[in-house]
């Protein structure tokens, strides 16, 4: 289950006899992105991919087009139009009352028969449970390559995409190509790459496609649908400060620590992946590979050693501050800023100084 | 009730190490494990079993060493095993890793009963792309139910399954027909200690081995390096940042002082973060 290279030479040797792509893709043009819109409401994570596909499509000298999909009245044109702030040139809009909610079935055929008819040269979707279940039906059905989880995205001299994500475990990173099949494929996490600005007013074309789907013909049905309750839902994916906690903390009741700083900051808390395998926190508030990635403006670790598993999913903070008994702990090899002392004594008095700073009466310590 | 669980032998990425110089990953001595986000499939396929009646096997496409994984999965109460290797399975990215095992699948139907459920793990943590559960449901026509918290029902008369899956924002609950593909979501249940009895079982049971060959694979065009579209060029390590963080000095200081002394830094160096945190508090 692996996009992982058996040996990395194997696959250098294989990528330096690139023969020439087949003529049967050579018509295949443009770069995709796939907007989730789930309920109305369009994840983020494609508003981030918009920005990404743009600069590919600059590169390439083509176009960007949005692909949204969804229930009639489902809020698919708006997302559409909004497609366009956020740099799309082009989107095609799938609406039939079979799409009102998600399911691989429909959506797959939708998104497949779209891609045979207008074929793209890049086809990006998010990282999300909704993209990865799609994601893997439609390059099945296409017969073409994806690399999951990219972190970075580029175009080579010879223009062909080049797929970076981290390997095993997230130790190392290496760069995928999906060189003789069309489209190429690559899902993005939420927030790993950057919101780009909203150019309001900026306009499109709209391309209505129509698929042909009944739902009599559709075997999986959705029996319900239970939203989260919104008071167990943490905004740490993009919360402007978060603080976190890992080992260093030594016990569930040090971690209350954390809890109470990120109280006074109006901030979200966050751990480190053994923290939720002792069971001190929940599995949500994991940050790292295989937890979240956040892009906080700032993040303060406390107890964390900075492993590249965690490190992964901070990299994306604008300012990390670390605290650690250990000078030589990996984090301040990436920290902006650090301390070298017990964080069990120390996160009381960081607390207690914002507190004051922080305090109405004191107002005037702080600016604006 | 013929459930096939599809697992991977991982290495115990905790313990890989990078060389220093190569960058390459140090694999010797490294211990392997059965991928971990498999057993919450494993254990899911037990307790159906147990419940309806039936048998699980359990399938791996990997090394022969890979059998220590099957004979594992024995242990905690499956009750077959099917090895998958072969050398042209080398290299494999997830559409050809999809493709071998779903021809394994089909040969396992024709040889033990076709599967009614067909489960893998959500991902893997070496590969980490949940992309082969897909691929396999796909190319099989099995009905997919991923990022799975619970089965709810199995009706083998209806030929029906109910099961509440995670999307974003909430819960769906789905109803489909089997033959279905399903991955569990981690934490749903706690994979069993196995009885002493399976422990005996496992240590006497045969492992069938099949290679491409054995699992009816004739165009081997579509296995291995050669059968994946993408192609891994580079492989490298990430590059640190160019500046070791500023410290902030403690020496003689009580951790009130520190503190403030950081704050000042965070402010000067962040005065968004200040703006920010003034705006919040002047909102109350
Ligand atoms: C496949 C895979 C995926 C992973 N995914 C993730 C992930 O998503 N997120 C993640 O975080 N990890 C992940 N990990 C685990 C990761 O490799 C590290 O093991 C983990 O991040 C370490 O957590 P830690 O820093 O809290 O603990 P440790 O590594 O034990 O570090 C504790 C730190 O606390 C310091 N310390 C000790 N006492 C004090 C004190 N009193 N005050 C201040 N500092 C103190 C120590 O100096 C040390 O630096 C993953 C691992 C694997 C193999």
């Amino acid at each position: 289950m692996s996009n992982a290279p058996a040996s990395p030479q194997a696959g250098g040797g294989r990528a330096s006899m690139k023969k020439e792509l087949p003529e049967r893709f050579k018509s295949y043009r443009h770069v995709w992105v796939f907007v989730e819109l789930e309920r109305g409401h369009v994840h983020s994570v494609s508003w981030e991919l918009m920005g990404e596909g743009r600069k590919l499509a600059d590169k390439l000298g083509v176009e960007l087009a949005a692909v949204v999909m969804g229930g009639v009245d489902a809020g698919v044109r708006e997302a559409a139009q909004e497609s366009f702030a956020y740099g799309a040139d082009v989107a095609y809009v799938v609406e039939n009352p079979v799409l009102a909610d998600y399911r691989n079935e429909t959506y797959s055929k939708a998104l497949t028969d779209l891609v045979n008819t207008h074929k793209p040269e890049i086809l990006l979707l998010g990282a999300t449970t909704l993209g990865r279940d799609l994601a893997g039906s439609v390059a099945t059905t296409l017969l073409t390559g994806l690399t999951a989880d990219c972190t970075e995205l580029d175009v080579d001299a010879d223009k062909s995409l080049a797929a970076t994500r981290p390997t095993f475990g997230g130790s190392l990173l290496c760069t995928i190509y999906t060189l003789n099949f069309r489209p190429q494929m690559a899902t993005v996490r939420p927030r790993v790459m950057q919101m780009p600005r909203r150019q309001d007013g900026r306009d499109g074309r709209i391309v209505p496609f129509d698929v042909d789907l009944r739902e009599d013909d559709i075997i999986t049905k959705l029996l319900r649908f239970v939203p989260d309750r919104d008071s167990n839902k943490s905004n740490l994916a993009y919360a402007d400060i978060v603080v976190s906690g890992g080992m260093g903390l030594q016990s569930a009741e040090n971690y209350q620590l954390v809890r109470q700083l990120a109280s006074v900051l109006g901030a979200e808390y966050g751990c480190s992946r053994p923290l939720v395998q002792k069971g001190w926190v929940p599995a949500e508030r994991q940050i790292g590979q295989t937890g979240k990635t956040i892009r906080p403006k700032l993040y303060i670790a406390a107890g964390i050693s900075g492993a590249i598993q965690h490190r992964v999913g901070v990299d994306g903070a604008d300012m990390i501050v670390a605290i650690n008994t250990d000078r030589n702990a990996p984090i301040f090899d990436f920290a902006h800023l650090g301390i070298v002392t017990d964080a069990v004594r120390f996160l009381p008095a960081l607390t207690e100084a914002f507190r004051k700073r922080l305090s109405p009466h004191s107002k005037d310590r702080l600016a604006g | 009730m013929h459930i096939v669980v599809c697992i991977k032998q991982v290495p115990d990425s905790a313990q890989i190490r990078v060389h220093p110089v190569t960058n390459t990953i140090m694999r010797q001595g490294v211990p392997t494990i059965i991928n971990p986000y498999d057993l919450f499939s494993l254990e899911e396929a037990m307790r159906w079993r147990d419940k309806l009646g039936g048998e699980v096997t359990v399938l791996t496409m990997g090394p022969p060493s890979a059998a220590d994984s099957l004979r594992k999965a024995l242990t905690y109460g499956a009750d077959r095993a099917v090895l998958l290797t072969d050398r042209f399975f080398a290299g494999s990215d997830t559409l050809a890793t999809s493709y071998a095992l779903s021809a394994a699948l089909a040969k396992i139907g024709e040889a033990f009963g076709a599967p009614d459920i067909v489960f893998t793990g959500k991902q893997t943590i070496d590969g980490d792309t949940a992309q082969v559960g897909p691929g396999i449901a796909k190319r099989l026509d099995l009905k997919q139910l991923t990022y799975v918290s619970r089965i709810v029902d199995v009706d083998l008369t209806s030929r029906s399954i109910v099961a509440e899956r995670r999307a974003e924002g909430g819960v769906q609950v789905l109803m489909t027909q089997l033959p279905a593909l399903v991955t569990m979501l981690e934490g749903t249940n706690e994979i069993r200690r196995g009885s002493l009895d399976d422990a005996l079982r496992a240590a006497r049971a045969d492992v069938v081995v099949w290679s491409a060959a054995d699992a009816g694979i004739s165009d081997l065009q579509k296995c291995g390096l050669r059968g994946s579209p993408t192609v891994v060029k580079r492989v490298f390590a990430p590059p640190p940042r160019s500046e070791k963080a500023e410290l902030v000095e403690t020496h003689g200081r009580a951790p009130a002082e520190s503190a403030d002394a950081l704050i000042d830094i965070i402010f000067a160096r962040a005065p968004g973060v200040e703006a920010d945190l003034a705006k919040s508090v002047s909102g109350f």
